[in-house]
């Protein structure tokens, strides 16, 4: 009997699913989801959204970075809320999961957000991701600004795609000049994610600017995917180096283990970190004691006391009850970016995809836009974004500037 | 006799069922009744059959858990890549480079096949599944070190063993492309890969899968998996057979790499980890053990699946798993048997 029930069960939910699936064909009944989830924004909207321009985020909403995709998806969502209720430009915001995939998993995202209708992506979060949907965006003409893609090779060839975050070659560089004019003479060990376009990009020019400003590098190692729950052979090579400092251009994930791993063999050398390492914080079930004293290169402070930031820092805190990381606030400011080049290119939103594209893509270089993460944003026509890096560093489980 | 003729019969079903399945979505797509997603979807799903119809020799015909399949996608995705890749100016055809990176695929996973074979397939049981998952993971980490070039002179090669070599230690002439960066991966591939090469490659691995299984080689596998010491003691050669089925499933998967590695304009060898290999696999298994239909089903169903879920936001991939667990369930319960039984003999000789 009870067999026959679990059949039923099994049957009715799997009927409900092919609902679903065979909903997918009328775009409308996918962008109720997120409406429905912005709740604010959808009940502010309705009267405008006749009007309004159809903003795509993908990012990894599921999976070990889903943190930043879920960071990024909630600051925008701030930014398009605070947009619309100031009338003028609004917009429509659609949300989908990528998994952090650079392959066909990201390409499915983009092309459910194509689907929709999507006029400008704000994203993709990850860089991998960023490569192969930039690609394909610049085949169909659709404008992309990254919160957070980090790689030159999102950017690379590619015109219609603009970064809001730093390239990796200028945190590797920011990181290294840092260091050579706080740190002189410090030891510097670095562990790396070799399989890691992002990792491996700023690690390479770190060593090549620390080289230049004689920052010396007495060890590095590396892991990769599969090799990131235990770091004591990296650990052990670098306290034996006799390194005081080690920099860590990786995700926040495995920089967790590291600093728990170096906390129980007794080893204190200070930690620094670039955006990656952003989010620790947030971490479930990270102990944040074990962060203490650890430095990172990031645009973006929470605990900054200007007015931009107050607010933001507020209302993310009021709607998702905790602290916005720097994707969050890249996310916000990407989406005023967007808003700021719109209103600049005069587009309205009966407009299509490609026209909004070539419409922004002069426009960019031209705009200079003040947000959370940085006073003055402008762009070179390459999408390169140029904006002040800022080191904070970890005191009491929260970020304060040094 | 009659047994035969049915064996047969089944096989054509299982051409003229997916030749069915191409001509409808071709005429769907011509139409323009599919939306981009769906379009999106079409190639990575043919890769995706292929790969688990390959993987089906292996475990369900030989009988040999395999954990290490991705490895041999991934080695047939990047030899695939450069070849066609390097082959952009000298043929201008797509179809025809697509043709040849397939064939350059499957005979560099062939190789690889063949040498990973001669270890691994002295052993049995659990440990040939240990073994094959470590050289996945190998074959991962060597692609991963691989830079490699192509200019007026020919390639270049590169192995970055220490991580300190990237593209620019190539010293390529002026005009000469990086085609594989490394941990990057591939980046500025030509995305040539398409619905109709997809549909070919599962043809002719459906060709060659379903005559091997039904020629003497194949029952000589299949006695093999039942019972390898009656098997031995008939005067079947172990090792010749194992070999046969293990190549030609390798060989079989580089093709597919090839066409998965050239639908997308970049591609990173830490895409084909053992989270890979599992998901071939779980098509594998939930299709049936040893049912070539059952995988080209199961692997087209489950892959749409996720993209399917979308609409559930948050939840898409509880409920990916929630319905991997039911149809597991569903299929390996014993009512759920009786009842297909029952409705069998209506629909037999259109099914079977």
């Amino acid at each position: 009997m009870k067999k026959i029930l679990a059949m039923l069960l099994a049957l009715s939910m799997i009927f409900a699913l092919c609902a679903c699936g065979g909903s997918k064909e009328e775009t409308k009944t996918e962008t109720e989801t997120p409406a429905a989830e912005a709740a604010p924004a959808a009940e502010a909207a309705p009267a405008a959204a006749a009007g309004a321009f159809k903003l795509g985020v993908q990012g990894p909403l599921t999976g070990g970075a889903a943190i930043y995709g879920t960071a990024v998806v909630n600051g925008a969502k701030i930014a398009v809320d605070e947009i619309n209720a100031k009338g003028g430009i609004q917009f429509e915001l659609q949300a989908q999961d990528d998994e952090a995939d650079s392959g066909d998993k990201a390409i499915n995202a983009y092309n459910a957000l194509m689907d929709w209708g999507m006029q400008v992506l704000v994203g993709p979060v990850t860089s991998g991701s960023g490569v192969t949907v930039g690609a394909q965006a610049y085949a169909d003409r659709v404008f992309c600004l990254t919160p957070s893609g980090s790689s030159v090779d999102c950017i690379a060839d590619k015109d219609n795609f603009f970064q809001v975050c730093f390239t990796d070659p200028n945190q590797g560089v920011a990181s290294a000049d840092y260091m050579a004019k706080n740190y002189a003479g410090a030891k510097v060990a670095v562990i790396y994610k070799n399989d890691d376009a992002y990792s491996q990009g700023i690690r390479d020019t770190f060593v090549k600017e620390a080289e230049a400003k004689a920052v010396e590098v007495v060890y590095e190692g590396t892991f990769n995917e599969s090799t990131q729950t235990d770091f004591s052979v990296q650990l052990t090579a670098a306290q034996a180096a006799g390194a005081d400092m080690v920099f860590l251009p990786i995700y926040y994930t495995p920089a967790s283990v590291i600093l728990s791993q170096a906390n129980a063999m007794g080893y204190a050398p200070t930690f620094f970190g670039v955006d990656g390492m952003d989010g620790i914080l947030a971490m479930p079930g990270f102990d944040t004691a074990l962060a203490e004293g650890v430095m990172l290169l990031t645009p973006f402070s929470a605990d900054s006391q200007d007015a931009l930031t107050q607010n933001f820092v507020a209302k993310y805190q009021a709607a998702y009850g905790e602290t916005p990381n720097q994707f969050a606030a890249d996310a916000y400011d990407a989406v005023y970016i967007v808003a700021a080049a719109l209103e600049a290119a005069g587009c309205t939103p009966d407009m299509d995809a490609a026209a909004i594209c070539e419409a922004l893509i002069p426009v960019m270089p031209t705009i200079s836009v003040d947000g959370v993460t940085g006073q003055g944003m402008t762009w070179a026509a390459s999408g390169e974004v140029s904006k002040a890096p800022m080191a904070i560093v970890i005191k009491d489980g929260v970020y304060v500037t040094p | 006799m009659k047994m035969k003729k049915k064996i047969a019969w089944s096989d054509y079903m299982t051409y003229i069922g997916v030749t069915i399945a191409f001509v409808i979505v071709s005429f769907l797509k011509k139409g323009g009744a599919l939306n981009r997603s769906q379009l999106g979807l079409l190639v990575p799903i043919c890769a995706y059959i292929t790969m688990a119809i390959s993987l089906n020799l292996t475990v369900g015909i030989l009988g040999e858990l395999s954990l290490g399949h991705a490895g041999f996608m991934s080695i047939g995705a990047f030899s695939g890549i450069i070849a066609a890749m390097s082959l952009v100016n000298v043929i201008p055809y797509d179809g025809v480079r697509m043709a040849i990176a397939m064939v350059v695929g499957a005979v560099m996973a062939g190789i690889f096949g063949f040498f990973i074979g001669i270890p691994v397939l002295r052993l049995r049981g659990d440990y040939l599944a240990i073994v094959t998952l470590a050289f996945g993971e190998i074959i991962k980490e060597i692609l991963t070190c691989l830079i490699v070039g192509v200019d007026a002179e020919g390639l270049h090669i590169l192995i970055n063993i220490d991580g300190s070599k990237t593209a620019s230690d190539l010293n390529l002439l002026e005009g000469g492309k990086a085609i594989i960066k490394g941990a990057q991966g591939a980046v500025g591939t030509k995305t040539i890969a398409s619905f109709t090469a997809g549909y070919i490659l599962i043809m002719i691995s459906l060709i060659i899968i379903l005559n091997l299984i039904r020629s003497r080689s194949g029952r000589a596998i299949m006695a093999i998996r039942d019972n390898r010491i009656a098997a031995e003691s008939v005067g079947i050669e172990i090792t010749k057979y194992k070999m046969m089925a293990f190549v030609t499933s390798a060989a079989i998967a580089g093709a597919a790499g090839a066409l998965y590695g050239l639908n997308y304009s970049s591609l990173a060898a830490a895409k084909f980890d053992f989270n890979t290999s599992i998901l071939v696999l779980v098509f594998v298994v939930l299709g049936g053990l040893g049912n070539i239909w059952g995988s080209i089903v199961a692997a087209t169903v489950l892959y749409i699946l996720p993209e399917a879920l979308r609409s559930f936001a948050d939840y898409r991939m509880l409920m990916y798993a929630i319905v991997l667990i039911v149809v597991m369930l569903a299929t390996n319960s014993s009512k759920a048997k009786d009842l297909l039984d029952k409705l069998k003999p209506a629909g037999k000789e259109e099914e079977q």
